[in-house]
């Protein structure tokens, strides 16, 4: 009997063997392990074709070119461009060189980024702050000035910082592909190129708030939302309703009951399911216009998942408290969550900490 | 041997007429009539002519790569964006003897059979393009452009466009961005354009000085042209000698002269200018790393150097440099190594696409870095911070142009470290005008 099956091709990605269909990207293929061999991303965004090659953050070496031809690739290959070759070995995170390459594309991405997290929107849920965290070093050898620009409006709803912008070119894409008439992509050359829109022209269309969803980093920030939130002190729940432009599918970001704003939902690599418009995004912002279906499932790594959804925001952190939260979070992760400190108090954990260690904890 | 400035000289060479009279296009007519484009690429394959735009890619090779699905149109692109500081070799050829560059790109068409070819010359030389398309409109009114080009029935249409005078517009993949109306940000490779190119169609992209060697190669044969150079360094080449010589100037040489015999002799550079001496030298455009004489005249093994693509960059990066696109820029001792470090380094930082991430912040970065070392402002770690910065740019970046902005300021800290610390150390002394740090040693 013939084999109608699609051939699969066999990558080896730090030690790990998968099955992917030909064509697939290396990067891809390190996805379908987990995130524990997934090189990082700042420019790649799969619902955008074209995108990706640019920031060199997903470098990786290529340490057995195909089952054929099992020379190694001379240089480091961004493998989210790169398709796999049956039999391809790739070294990602056990190989120093990509490590190191890795390191210095962070320094990089840092030396003109201004670093104002504390009063930036993105804080939290950046990309830039995430990659730079995992591979990044803590301190920076840049002495000059940063280059800066002005503050932009582009559109009634979006503002351009540009100061903070990292150049990958997703949202370029994104008005390229999602939105017609693009009016805005990128001006100049080398570290003073910016995005920016033709002269005196605003993004005004449906679509043009997704621009905001794919930054990676605040440089688009959604103008109905600035300043006015942590996104860790906010609930993402999942909602939907009947829109005649967009799904309609979206992820509603709760303060106590106010809904603060509107995203669409993203899967696990923070890239957006499917585009949603901008009356959903912008103008409805009452619960009684959602159907909601659920809270968001959000990782326990992310900052996110650490908020006390709001209850706990006057309380002073309490060492003991944390702590035992994330001595228990090692332990055993299907324990209860315990939010009050009377409740983690009473915990079996609580009480051994304290046994173990009465000194440390003085207070008692 | 003069192949390509043979006629450089006559009056009047840069029209059709007197072209025609001096042997031209007698080329393209033996090409169309009697050898068919077929033995056209092999005769190219054998005369093993490599790419004159810097890579020393061999052009047969790239003609045979080009990829021929059914239906599909096929280009040329003639990359006449040469903006290399210190190469203006293309520039010489296209205004003085156009013709030549057009007879090549009708043979070099009819071999890889592209009905539209493209030269994308820089916007800058705005009266070259002028000369280009009137020696075009001359072409085509003898019969040699057009339709039905010599009764053959192939047709060709020629396209000069010119750039908007960016230097990453000459990286093959930018230029065609470029071409096609879009920002000129080089592409992902693969695919590469002999697959996927102009208008996501197979193209080829050679340079200037490449495509104008066909005609020689279709009327004297491939062999005779393998015959002229060393080794795989077939053939002449045009040397764009600039900087502290006698005679500045654009040189044919054949390939394998003694790099001695280039600078000194008074048939090229007639040497280093009077009462002064060697110091260092960019053998092959501000890309190369820079090589202090004694490095040039001799190889690491005491053997000496030759122009040649093999023997410029014996030794590697540690004592080599490249033959590149033959901009070749002499320094004698009144040069300040940092300050024309620096002068690359701003050039590249323009210049940058500004679309990867080590490119686009790293060039600018090491600029920063060597204009404050320049005027007396450095720390003895920016050094070595420069040179961590360049080994984190080369060989990460989508195109070439994070290596050429990498090369000169490693090479330049490899060789004159002693300079650069000078700097740091005597700012004062360093930073008054016209002051260069002297060290026998590595003067010739």
């Amino acid at each position: 009997m013939e084999n109608t099956a699609p051939q699969l091709f066999k990558v080896t990605i730090d030690g790990v063997e998968v099955e992917v269909p030909p064509g697939t990207t290396i990067l891809q293929a390190a996805r379908k392990i987990g995130p524990e061999v997934a090189p990082p991303a700042m420019c790649y965004y799969e619902p955008l074709k074209g995108s990706g090659g640019k920031c060199r953050a997903c470098l990786v070496k290529v340490s057995a070119g195909s089952a054929k031809d099992p020379r190694p690739m001379p240089k480091l290959v961004a493998s989210c461009i790169t398709p796999i070759q049956d039999g391809m070995v790739v070294e990602n995170y056990t190989n120093p060189q990509v490590v190191d390459a890795r390191k210095s594309v962070v320094e990089f991405l840092l030396i003109n980024h201004p670093l104002d997290c504390p009063i930036c929107d993105q804080a939290g849920e950046c990309h830039l702050q995430d990659f730079s965290y995992e591979h990044g070093v803590g301190t920076t050898r840049y002495e000059e000035d940063r280059r800066t620009f002005e503050k932009e409006d582009i559109g009634p709803y979006i503002q351009l910082h540009m100061t903070r912008c990292i150049l990958c070119y997703r949202c370029v894409y994104t008005a390229d592909q999602i939105t017609e008439k693009r009016v805005h992509g990128v001006m100049n050359r080398g570290d003073h190129a910016e995005i920016s829109t033709y002269i005196g022209q605003a993004i005004d269309n449906d679509f043009s708030g997704n621009v905001i969803d794919v930054c990676p980093v605040g440089a688009l920030t959604d103008k109905t939302y600035r300043f006015k939130n942590r996104v860790w002190f906010s609930k993402p729940v999942d909602a939907h309703c009947d829109c005649e432009k967009c799904s309609g599918k979206v992820q509603l970001w709760y303060r106590g009951d106010e809904v603060i704003r509107v995203t669409a939902r993203k899967n696990e690599w923070g890239e957006v399911k499917e585009f949603i418009c901008n009356t959903c995004r912008f103008e409805r912002k009452q619960t009684s216009e959602w159907t909601i279906e659920g809270p968001t499932k959000v990782s326990r790594a992310s900052v996110i998942s650490a908020n006390k959804y709001g209850k706990n925001l006057v309380t002073k952190p309490d060492f003991a408290l944390k702590l035992a939260e994330s001595q228990y979070k090692k332990i055993d992760d299907d324990r209860p969550y315990l939010h009050e400190m009377s409740e983690i108090q009473q915990s079996e954990d609580y009480k051994a900490l304290m046994a173990k260690d009465e000194k440390y904890f003085g207070h008692k | 041997m003069k192949i390509l400035t043979e006629h450089i000289n006559t009056p009047g060479i840069e029209t059709f007429d007197v072209y025609r009279k001096k042997g031209g296009y007698t080329a393209v007519e033996k090409a169309i009539k009697t050898m068919g484009p077929d033995a056209v690429v092999e005769e190219v394959k054998k005369s093993g002519v490599r790419g004159r735009g810097g890579a020393g890619f061999p052009m047969g090779m790239k003609w045979s790569f080009l990829a021929k699905p059914e239906g599909v149109p096929r280009y040329l692109v003639c990359n006449a964006d040469e903006s290399e500081p210190g190469t203006f070799k293309d520039h010489y050829l296209m205004k003085n003897i156009p013709h030549l560059l057009i007879e090549g790109m009708i043979i070099s068409s009819y071999a890889l059979g592209a009905n539209k070819s493209f030269i994308y010359v820089r916007g800058e030389l705005m009266y070259v393009i002028h000369i280009l398309e009137k020696a075009i409109e001359e072409a085509k009114a003898a019969g040699f452009l057009g339709k039905n080009i010599l009764g053959s029935g192939y047709d060709l249409e020629l396209i000069v466009q010119p750039g908007g005078g960016a230097y990453i517009c000459g990286e093959e993949t930018a230029l065609l961005e470029s071409l096609e109306g879009k920002r000129g940000n080089p592409r992902n490779k693969p695919p590469f354009p002999a697959v996927k190119g102009l208008y996501q169609c197979p193209t080829v992209v050679n340079n200037v000085e490449s495509i104008a060697t066909t005609s020689w190669i279709i009327n004297n044969g491939g062999e005779a042209y393998a015959a002229i150079g060393i080794g795989k360094s077939t053939g002449t080449k045009l040397i764009s000698a600039s900087g502290h010589i006698n005679k500045p100037g654009v040189y044919e040489i054949d390939l394998g002269v003694s790099c001695d015999e280039f600078l000194n002799s008074d048939e090229y550079c007639g040497g280093v200018r009077k009462g002064h001496y060697l110091k260092a030298v960019v053998a092959g455009g501000s890309s190369v790393p820079i090589v202090p004489g004694h490095l040039f005249l001799k190889t690491a093994n005491g053997e000496d150097r030759l122009m040649s693509y093999e023997s410029l960059s014996d030794g590697g990066f540690a004592t080599g440099t490249m033959l590149g696109s033959g901009g070749f820029i002499v320094f004698d001792e009144t040069a300040c190594i940092v300050r024309n470090t620096w002068n690359f380094a701003r050039f590249y930082e323009h210049e940058s696409c500004g679309q990867c991430s080590p490119c686009r912040e790293g060039t600018g970065w090491m600029q920063k870095v060597l204009n404050r070392i320049e005027h007396g402002k450095g720390s003895m770690h920016d050094i070595d911070l420069l040179v961590d910065i360049s080994k984190k740019i080369e060989g990460n970046t989508i195109c070439p142009l994070g290596d050429a902005a990498a090369w000169p300021v490693a090479s330049a800290i490899r060789h004159f470290r002693d300079e650069f610390e000078w700097h740091i150390k005597e700012p004062i002394a360093a930073t008054r005008p016209g002051a260069v740090y002297m060290k026998e040693s590595v003067l010739v």
